[in-house]
């Protein structure tokens, strides 16, 4: 079958499509370096609102 | 096919990527990203660079989501005023559904995030800004009180505390004090632009001060809040997030503004008329300023501050 040319609709919403295309690959970028800095500062392993969560379990466990 | 946008003589309405980036705000979204940033960085506790660029990024969605809602809400006022009739939906290149989903969805995804980023305190207090500006100010106050700008000024201050808590986890004196800039600031900054801007109010039916209580009234609440404003800015300096640059910087400009307010109050309409309002206009060109330099001046503190412990450190 023939490939048959755009719709007039597809040239109109180009830059809609293109921006929303790019919001949707910075979000990607986002959340893969938010997890990053997150696993690199041991963040993952902590209870929520104890800084220290992790160094005391740690400790305790030690002792 | 009975879909309108495919029909190519819609092509004039048809809203571009720009359209539902104007519901944001973006003017209103800079101011935002500043304060919080200053919030941000003028905070004891250092956040990783990254999730510091990804809390100011949420802080500002977030302010742009409110910005969304508040446009949606508006749209009967926004149409019939000069300054705002070119806005996506009084302009019909946005419906007011699409508005609202728009703001919905955006207030969802940057609390969400902001509390995922660096902490829940942050995440609730963006929660509580966008419920304050959309339910608190558009809906109930904004064309029930005369004091609408005073609430409205409210939401457009907690971004600083926003940033503040995003990096420590909690609120402190400091980030109040950062609140308090903004909050007394928006005041006489809207007033001084209502006494010579009066027309456009008139039209939409908001009650503004200059109608509700009169000029000379509104000339007198410039000065009160002025004072009230000058007080706490000083107060600032004195604080950990301050210092003698910004001390500086803020005598000068509350001298400034003092002077100013005071102008104001003792002119009537007729002195007013005579020069155009040229010191109305004066004294709103410096409010600019002053907002701009208040911050700037602690965003240069907290700068110093860090370069001192790095060279300590070395």
């Amino acid at each position: 079958m023939a490939l048959r040319p755009l719709h007039e609709l597809h040239h109109r919403r180009h830059g809609r499509n293109l921006g929303l295309g790019i919001v949707l690959a910075a979000l990607i970028v986002i959340i893969f370096g938010l997890t990053m800095v997150k696993v690199q500062n041991g963040e993952f392993g902590r209870a929520p609102g104890t800084a220290d969560s992790v160094t005391q379990r740690t400790e305790g466990q030690g002792g | 096919m009975s879909d309108a946008s495919l029909d190519p003589t819609a092509a004039g309405q048809e809203a571009q990527f720009s359209d539902y980036f104007a519901l944001l705000k973006p003017r209103v979204m800079t101011l935002v990203v500043f304060t919080a940033l200053v919030g941000l960085l003028a905070a004891p506790d250092q956040v990783h660079p990254f999730v510091a660029l990804c809390a100011i990024l949420f802080i500002a969605v977030g302010g742009g989501a409110s910005g969304a809602l508040n446009m949606w809400w508006d749209a009967d006022i926004d149409a019939v005023m000069r300054r705002t009739a070119k806005r996506p939906i009084p302009s019909g290149r946005v419906t007011g559904e699409e508005a609202r989903g728009l703001g919905l969805a955006l207030s969802g995804f940057s609390v969400m995030f902001l509390g995922l980023a660096t902490n829940w305190v942050a995440a609730g207090l963006l929660a509580f800004t966008i419920f304050f500006y959309v339910v608190i100010y558009t809906m109930w106050l904004k064309r029930w009180t005369p004091q609408n700008i005073v609430i409205g000024g409210a939401a457009g201050a907690f971004p600083p505390m926003i940033g503040w808590a995003a990096a420590t986890g909690g609120v402190s004196i400091e980030s109040v004090l950062m609140f308090s800039l903004t909050f007394l600031w928006t005041p006489p900054h809207f007033w001084a632009l209502a006494l010579f801007m009066r027309k456009d109010y008139d039209n939409a039916g908001v009650p503004m001060l200059t109608v509700t209580h009169g000029r000379p009234s509104t000339r007198k609440h410039v000065f009160v809040y002025t004072i009230i404003l000058a007080a706490l800015a000083l107060a600032t300096g004195f604080t950990s997030a301050g210092g003698p640059l910004y001390l500086s910087v803020a005598i000068v400009l509350n001298a400034m503004f003092l002077k100013g307010a005071w102008d104001i109050w003792h002119r009537d309409e007729i002195m007013a008329e005579t020069d155009n309002y040229a010191v109305e206009k004066g004294f709103f060109k410096l409010s600019l300023l002053y907002l701009f330099l208040h911050f700037g001046a602690l965003l240069a503190e907290a700068t110093i501050a860090r370069l001192g412990i790095l060279w300590g450190a070395l």
